[in-house]
């Protein structure tokens, strides 16, 4: 029993050692200015670690590393959002710029839109991590698997996701959106766009070990995204109506929270498979 | 029976194409599921049979040279000696 | 029941039973879809509206929920596969997602089939051809992740995994496609009445519907087989086995 404490004991001091090597190597990447600041929340998560990190604490953690990652690769955030843009205003070229047309099919072509650059975006979220081995170290850390996958996917959405939401107003008005469904535009995007980023987290988890994952991703994911597009995109043609459309955004949120709740679990046991 | 002769069973009372197309393409793909299924078995132990070949040979290479070693081993002895 | 299933675990008796199972379920199937495709298509009578194509019905309907029937019991057997550590429940559900994607194509290409003088159509949105639509591409999901991996157990989990969350996600992508045709209803031709059944009818359709099940299991329990024997090629008694059939 107190060999079994002991190992214990061992281990998470090893995994504590772990996690400082991978911020120390994350501070000695960045600029002076990071490195001060990554030092300080160093001492602070060193004189915790000793005991183990709160929960809170290692979500921050990881969330403020994939977001210094990102804001180093800055192109990972304008690519996808620069596809959005592309795919928007190729379609009245396609179709004609007749503005009630534009404006009948606006929802839809929006939200397929943000759909296919969510995709585009997803490949992102574990690979890097798969490569250079810290994804396996992630798993190997004392902290659970869910908070740590929660945080990736939050960054990923603060990444792509908000983006979309704060552009999409823009081309709304390109498509000749109707004025009454903007504030619809905006709802169903904040809460459907982190439905997209934690269903293809699912995706990504299972085809991150995969070479060429690329369009086997969209064959997994894509079928899943069906029902928060039907619901969005009857929300924004409701609110065109002048009616209410609070049910569609009540099923949206429902969707949101049941993949908060569950898609996670997938990710983690996905995530397992894959690095085995 | 429903029909009246075999001319009036093939039109299905002007459906025929309809029927006809739906009962050949299920027909055509369980059976080519079935065949597919079935030739899998046989596939499946050939290339079983094979791998434990190559393992054979394998095998008797390794043995063979082992062999070798030790008689060229003698050779060398008996030559020192 | 543990102890009376537990036997069942261990492939070569599984191997075996398959094998003993395997003439009684063709020659099942064999009886119940000849009576009952002989049935449909000579002695049903033809219905008062749709005449002959009616006999389309004893295709589609059977295949359409044996395709969704064929996902659950995937989805159970991906479950205790994962929870319980069973490697043969892997390897059932590896068996079970082609023909499961067999059969929701059956069930797609007699419905447009049948949509094309009923409806004028070869295909309409409807909730119920849509969503298994929808079923298919979560099948070729399944199939195309097994076929990505080498390694034929971290596939299995991998497709595991998958179908898990789809079986999850299929009844509300059914609700919110239903909804969905509800909604846009004006644009499609108004749905078939659901035709009560007569006896004459409902007796061939559960011929063919047992027929259709026991071919199921049939080509599920012929590819299990070959999965077993894959999965497993380094070990003794396979080896055996191969030499006494080439032998």
């Amino acid at each position: 029993m107190t060999l079994k404490t002991q190992s214990t004991q061992e281990t998470e001091k090893l995994t504590a050692i772990i996690d400082d090597s991978v911020i120390k190597g994350l501070a000695l990447e960045g600029d002076t200015l990071h490195n001060s600041e990554l030092q300080n929340s160093e001492l602070t998560s060193n004189a915790q670690s000793s005991a183990q990190l709160s929960y809170r604490h290692a979500f921050m953690l990881v969330l403020k590393r994939d977001l210094t990652i990102a804001m180093r690769h800055k192109d990972d955030i304008i690519n996808p959002l620069l596809f959005f843009v592309i795919v928007i205003t190729l379609f009245p070229l396609g179709i004609g710029p007749e503005a009630q047309t534009l404006s009948r099919i606006a929802p839809g072509i929006i939200w397929v839109a943000a759909l296919l650059a969510t995709l585009l975006s997803l490949d992102r979220l574990f690979k890097s991590d798969h490569l250079d081995g810290s994804l396996e170290q992630m798993l190997l850390s004392p902290h659970p698997i869910f908070v740590l996958v929660l945080a990736k996917i939050f960054a990923h959405w603060l990444i792509t996701g908000l983006p979309i939401i704060l552009i999409a107003p823009l081309l709304a008005v390109l498509l000749h959106l109707d004025e009454n469904s903007y504030s619809a535009l905006f709802l169903t995007l904040l809460l459907g766009t982190p439905v997209l980023s934690l269903l293809g987290a699912v995706g990504v988890a299972l085809t991150v070990g995969i070479k060429k994952g690329g369009v086997l991703l969209s064959l997994l994911v894509l079928p899943l995204y069906i029902p928060v597009l039907i619901f969005a995109t009857s929300a924004i043609d409701t609110a065109a109506l002048g009616l209410p459309y609070s049910g569609q955004l009540a099923i949206i949120a429902a969707l949101f929270f049941g993949s908060l709740t569950l898609a996670p679990f997938a990710v983690g046991a996905a995530l397992k498979v894959s690095t085995n | 029976m429903q029909f009246n002769s075999f001319s009036d069973f093939i039109n299905m009372g002007g459906y025929g194409f309809y029927v006809w197309l739906s009962f050949g393409t299920a027909a055509l793909i369980l059976t080519a599921l079935l065949i597919s299924s079935k030739a899998g078995h046989q596939q499946i132990i050939d290339q079983i049979a094979k791998r434990k070949q190559r393992e054979d040979k394998l095998r008797q290479a390794r043995e063979l040279r082992k062999q070798q070693n030790v008689q060229q081993k003698t050779e060398l002895n008996e030559v020192t000696e | 029941m543990w102890k009376w299933l537990h036997p069942y675990a261990n492939p070569e008796v599984s191997y075996h039973l398959t094998n003993r199972l395997l003439p009684w379920l063709s020659a099942f199937s064999a009886i119940f879809l000849s009576i009952g495709l002989v049935w449909a298509l000579l002695f049903a009578p033809a219905d008062y509206q749709q005449g002959h194509s009616f006999r389309i019905f004893y295709i589609h309907v059977p295949a359409a929920s044996l395709s969704m029937g064929i996902y659950v019991s995937m989805a159970i057997a991906a479950f205790s596969s994962l929870v319980w550590q069973l490697k043969l429940a892997d390897a059932s559900a590896a068996a079970m997602a082609p023909v499961g994607a067999a059969f929701t194509a059956i069930a797609l290409i007699t419905g447009a089939a049948w949509g094309k003088p009923m409806w004028g159509t070869w295909w309409i949105w409807d909730a119920r051809l849509t969503s298994e639509l929808i079923l298919l591409f979560l099948y070729l999901g399944v199939i195309a992740l097994h076929n990505a991996f080498e390694d034929k157990n971290l596939a299995g989990k991998a497709a595991g995994i998958l179908t898990l969350v789809g079986v999850v996600n299929i009844p509300i992508i059914k609700y919110s496609v239903e909804w969905w045709n509800t909604l846009h209803q004006g644009s499609t031709v108004s749905k078939l009445g659901k035709p009560s059944m007569s006896l004459d009818m409902l007796w061939p359709f559960i011929f063919c519907f047992i027929g259709f099940s026991f071919l199921v299991a049939l080509i599920i329990c012929l590819r299990f087989r070959n999965e077993i024997l894959a999965r497993n090629s380094i070990r003794p008694w396979v080896r055996e086995l191969v030499k006494k059939h080439n032998s």
